[in-house]
């Protein structure tokens, strides 16, 4: 068993290291597609955190009459936290809001009059709600604010105003994942279509050998080993070459990438996640090669 | 040891071989002779496994080869040297690797291949060419290799499908007394062949094939056509 396998290692870099044009075509082809796959990723990636920037950016306010019970808001605060979707709720009193709006005006004079001449504190008292962007989940906070027990309680939900605009952004942000994730699976499938008829086309080559290896007597895995290891071969040095180049890529974009996206370090996140594109690359690489392989002999010695 | 019961092979609608039945027995040299097209090499490929028959069966040592295992195919295929007229070598190995193939295929240790290989290949006359690769051998050279490879593991039959075809004269002879001498050690030797004089100095036994069907079997006989 060690024997065959040690022989079987052996042919296939025996024929890696004699079909260098055709061993040279197929690492490159096969780097390439790795290449296309690490950058549906990477924009994946990236796409990801600008969709919840954006989302994070969404929120909705509740405000309520200044006669308002605070243990009533509260109540109201408990029952909206329990929603699926509701990420954070921060209630904030008149005073609160009061201060920071003097200290966030602090200085203006012409504000400063303003509030004097209202006499009393103005704002009012205010839920802040923070979801995971999607609009539906908007929709059953104000209906919660609308249930017998709140609705003479609250003044306005801003949510209602910025509603059309909120439900565009959202259709806009599913509609490009959606796009992504379809465009995604075609790139993938054309990458795969790629190495397996590079993959063909190197077998080809060799159908003759393969047809006298069948008449001579030797068993399918004698005659598949080499082939299936050329094609793991073929995906190692292909990912070798894909993980410096997106390393450098990394560290090269990094800058760019963040004046696009504040916040978001490429060279940071391949630093953390290296190990996702060892398996990407990796998985893609050598699966595909050595799968790709597998399928052609099979069907030369079916024929 | 090779049984034929009525055999028939039809493909997309054209008969190749007819309801043809003969017997080999074991130290036999049968020749098979025919013009273009008789069948001859569909019948050395149903020998070797490597043709199924439409009706009828091939019998290798009582085991029929359409009801055989790949697993049982490959151990009666390793029991047969095949020499055939275009070689098939395998392009990217060199002539000790040629030779050596058949012996791993059949799991020798590296021992063993390492001493007789060099010594096949010396009596074979390639003795100073084990580092060359087949494209760099002459048409001789490389029919040579192809009748080495098929000895090597010292088979209980050697089939050769016009292996003189691509060989000038000289050669020729060379590869048919190779043959014979294998026949004279006690192997069965098959030979398809369509080459007149190499039939005619045999003075062995001859069957002969038209359109799919034998039309003779005799003994000691000679090519008519």
């Amino acid at each position: 068993m060690l024997t065959n396998f040690k022989r079987i290692a052996k042919f296939a870099m025996d024929d890696f290291s004699r079909n260098k044009g055709i061993s040279v075509a197929a690492v490159f082809v096969l780097t390439i597609t790795i290449m296309l796959v690490t950058g549906l990723f990477f924009f994946q990636v990236a796409g990801n955190y600008l969709t919840s920037q954006i989302q994070s950016k969404i929120d909705i306010t509740a405000y309520f009459n200044s006669d308002a019970q605070e243990s009533d808001i509260l109540n109201a605060k408990d029952e909206i936290a329990k929603i699926s979707g509701v990420k954070n709720i921060e209630y904030v009193s008149q005073d609160q809001a009061l201060a920071t709006f003097n200290q966030l005006h602090k200085g203006n004079s012409v504000l400063s009059q303003a509030l004097q001449q209202v006499g009393d504190n103005p704002f009012l008292p205010a839920l802040n709600i923070t979801t995971n962007g999607d609009p539906a989940q908007y929709q059953t906070i104000a209906n919660v604010l609308q249930t017998s027990d709140y609705s003479k309680l609250v003044s306005k939900v801003d949510f209602s105003q910025k509603k059309d605009i909120i439900e565009k952004v959202y259709s806009m942000i599913s509609s490009i994942n959606l796009v992504g994730i379809i465009l995604g699976i075609i790139l993938i499938i054309v990458a795969i279509l790629v190495v397996y008829n590079t993959v063909k086309l190197a077998i080809e080559n060799s159908s003759e050998e393969i047809s006298t290896m069948h008449a001579v007597g030797a068993d399918s895995w004698f005659i598949r080993g080499p082939f299936v290891i050329q094609g793991i071969i073929y995906g190692l040095i292909a990912f070798a070459i894909c993980f410096v180049v997106t390393a450098i890529s990394a560290f090269l974009v990094s800058s760019k990438l963040a004046a696009i996206l504040p916040g978001f370090s490429a060279s940071g996140y391949f630093l953390t996640n290296w190990w996702i594109f060892v398996l990407i690359q990796l998985v893609f690489g050598m699966g595909v090669g050595a799968i790709s392989a597998l399928i052609v002999v099979k069907k030369h010695l079916d024929k | 040891m090779i049984q034929f019961n009525n055999v028939t092979k039809i493909c997309n609608d054209d008969v190749i071989l007819d309801s043809v039945s003969f017997e080999i027995k074991e130290g036999e040299f049968v020749s098979f002779v025919g013009k273009s097209g008789a069948g001859k090499t569909t019948l050395v490929k149903m020998i070797l496994g490597l043709e199924k028959p439409t009706s009828g069966e091939v019998l290798f040592n009582g085991i029929n080869f359409s009801e055989a295992d790949p697993t049982a195919l490959q151990d009666m295929r390793r029991k047969i040297g095949g020499i055939y007229q275009d070689y098939k070598l395998l392009p990217k190995r060199t002539v000790f690797e040629n030779v050596a193939y058949i012996m791993q295929v059949e799991g020798k240790d590296n021992e063993e291949i390492e001493a007789e290989v060099p010594k096949v290949l010396e009596a074979i006359g390639l003795g100073e060419k084990l580092n060359s690769f087949p494209d760099e051998l002459s048409g001789g050279e490389q029919q040579r290799l192809a009748v080495a490879r098929a000895l090597v593991n010292h088979p209980d039959i050697i089939i050769a499908d016009e292996p003189t075809g691509n060989l000038d004269p000289y050669n020729a002879y060379e590869v048919i007394s190779i043959l014979q001498k294998i026949n004279q050690s006690g192997k069965t030797v098959i030979l398809a062949t369509h080459d007149r004089e190499i039939i005619n100095k045999l003075g062995k036994r001859v069957i002969t094939l038209e359109k799919g069907k034998i039309i003779r079997d005799e003994a000691e006989g000679r090519f008519i056509i």
